[in-house]
């Protein structure tokens, strides 16, 4: 391998380097790690990237949750078809990434329409999968925005489950960790972009910049006001953070009638609460019990039994022989 | 022999005088104290692995059962069978610990309690108002850290809850661990700091005097009970 390191990748769609490429994620480019308070300012800042879903140029082919299974060499079972277009039912341990289909019957045109919406990992800024999970380590996010799940330091509790805003992770029944999708931040990591924007036949899926990709939406979204979508916008919510996967919607002032895609995600108050400064009093009050109770112990006057209570219960004990005995 | 209704709210069965020079009382017969440090083992594991979860600081307490995965499966585990466990005691224990006119006195003259002044103190059947106190926080807290456990054991039961209410078990298991372990804290602290009482649960007697100090109804009712059997 050369020493070289890859390149950012900037799209998705130009054919990645041939060359052999070091990888260009570093331990060091990691800004936030689950349960680790003091983690070290990263030696640099690598472009914040993410992957622009337009749900108005997807066909609901599916190509790219083949790349998925294809690029992370998962086994999704073979499930039976129970009347609906997704397929599996949904998200799990070896599907990282689902289309869900939603009908909807616009008042307004009078139009049925057909909402595709690739469902995954959203790459919250603030991710609340994160913020959750107990285990040093097992949950990373890159200065580049990716957040990661690291399967060595999992311990398949399922908090980031309840931590997470949009139902996203799915802990393995067999590896007994937490899996999602990583927005390939393997490929990324040499100059590639994620698998199932390389796959996706209309480019509904591209990768790039946030920047880059929040002018991309722009343009969409122009056009597609321009042909009567008028409430058409850019899912990037601001409850997160922002998130390093962002929707192109046509109705972005419903984003519920995308499969129930929350309107305005954020981490959980009850989460906050549990994670928050509550805890660390709770630890001080645990930890205040233990060493009044021990340093009480060692220097305060003990509860003792005085010889006198012994001579009364002795008493008390031979009186009623002398008494009750026959 | 004769276990007569007054009686009934002071006494376990097994409760005796078993030696008479000097004075010794069987408090805890064999199948309680088994009971108890069943149930005392358990909750030590639980403590260890549950803080292990509940602060990154206290993560390293993994190590102990061989890594945090361990832990994971280990916990609910422990967890069902430390319900069950406690569940022996409950029966054996929930008439003895109804609350009884005494108690009041008791809790009124908490200062005397904690200076061991126990002359000024009315007398007592075989617990005190704070024992009570713990034996119903303990099974109450089991109760919620069961309730809660079981909603968030991901291995056996991934989608019992909605996440919502999932996000409330947690917090309520994490908020009740914590008063679980200042009560298991008071519990132990409260056995040591009253000398002789440790003996109750290893050797499961006490001596007279104990008995005499610290629950003197019981031990009357003891007399009682043995003048009855003539």
């Amino acid at each position: 391998m050369s020493s070289e390191r890859a390149p950012q990748p900037l799209t998705a769609a130009a054919n990645p380097p041939v060359q052999p490429l070091a990888s260009n994620l570093l331990p060091g480019d990691v800004v936030k790690v689950s349960a680790t308070a003091n983690v070290p300012a990263p030696e640099r800042q690598l472009t914040k990237v993410a992957k622009l879903i337009d749900v108005s140029k997807c066909i609901g082919c599916k190509a790219c949750q083949t790349a998925c299974v294809e690029w992370n060499d998962t086994h999704p079972e073979v499930e039976s078809n129970v009347g609906v277009y997704e397929n599996p039912h949904d998200l799990t341990p070896d599907m990282y990434t689902l289309m869900r289909f939603s009908e909807y019957e616009n008042p307004d045109s009078g139009d049925l329409e057909w909402l595709i919406r690739k469902d995954g990992c959203m790459h919250c800024e603030d991710p609340g999968c994160l913020k959750a999970c107990p285990a040093p380590g097992a949950i990373v996010q890159y200065s580049n925005g990716i957040v990661d799940f690291i399967s060595e330091n999992c311990i398949g509790c399922g908090y980031c489950v309840a931590g997470c805003p949009f139902d996203i992770p799915r802990i393995s029944k067999t590896a007994h960790v937490a899996k999602k999708c990583t927005l390939c931040s393997d490929r990324v990591a040499v100059g590639q972009g994620p698998a199932c924007a390389k796959a996706c036949p209309t480019q509904a899926i591209v990768f790039g910049t946030k920047e880059d990709m929040i002018t991309h939406a722009e343009g969409r979204i122009a056009d597609l006001k321009s042909r009567g979508f008028d409430n058409a916008g850019l899912y990037d919510p601001q409850g997160v953070g922002g998130t390093h996967v962002m929707y192109v919607l046509h109705h972005a002032d419903q984003p519920g009638l995308y499969a129930d895609l929350p309107a305005d995600p954020k981490i959980s108050s009850t989460v906050e609460a549990w994670k928050g400064p509550a805890k660390t009093v709770g630890l001080v009050a645990a930890g205040v019990a233990i060493a009044g109770a021990a340093l009480h112990g060692l220097f305060a006057r003990a509860n003792k039994v005085s010889e006198e209570e012994e001579r009364e219960a002795q008493a008390l004990v031979d009186g009623s022989d002398r008494e009750g005995s026959p | 022999m004769s276990t007569t209704s007054t009686d009934r709210g002071i006494v376990a069965p097994g409760d005796a005088i078993v030696q008479r020079q000097p004075v010794e009382v069987s408090r805890y017969r064999g199948f309680t104290r088994a009971n108890h440090w069943l149930t005392a083992i358990c909750a030590v594991v639980l403590l260890l692995t549950g803080f292990a979860f509940f602060h990154p600081s206290l993560y390293g307490l993994t190590a102990l059962f061989g890594g945090g995965q361990t832990a994971r499966w280990l916990h609910p585990i422990v967890g069902v069978v430390m319900a069950l466990s406690f569940f022996g005691l409950f029966v054996q224990m929930w008439r003895l610990n109804l609350p009884r006119k005494e108690d009041g006195e008791w809790t009124r003259k908490l200062g005397d309690v904690m200076k061991g002044n126990e002359e000024n103190l009315p007398e007592l059947g075989k617990y005190n108002a704070g024992q009570k106190l713990m034996f119903w926080g303990m099974a109450g807290l089991l109760a919620l850290l069961l309730l809660s456990g079981v909603a968030v054991w991901e291995e056996y039961f991934p989608n019992l809850v909605s996440i919502p209410v999932r996000r409330a078990a947690l917090a309520v298991h994490a908020v009740s661990a914590l008063l679980m372990l200042l009560l298991f804290v008071l519990h132990v602290y409260a056995a040591i700091w009253t000398r002789g009482t440790l003996r109750a649960m290893t050797r499961g007697t006490v001596t007279g005097g104990w008995a005499w100090r610290h629950h003197r109804k019981w031990l009357r009712a003891l007399v009682a009970r043995q003048d009855d059997r003539g």
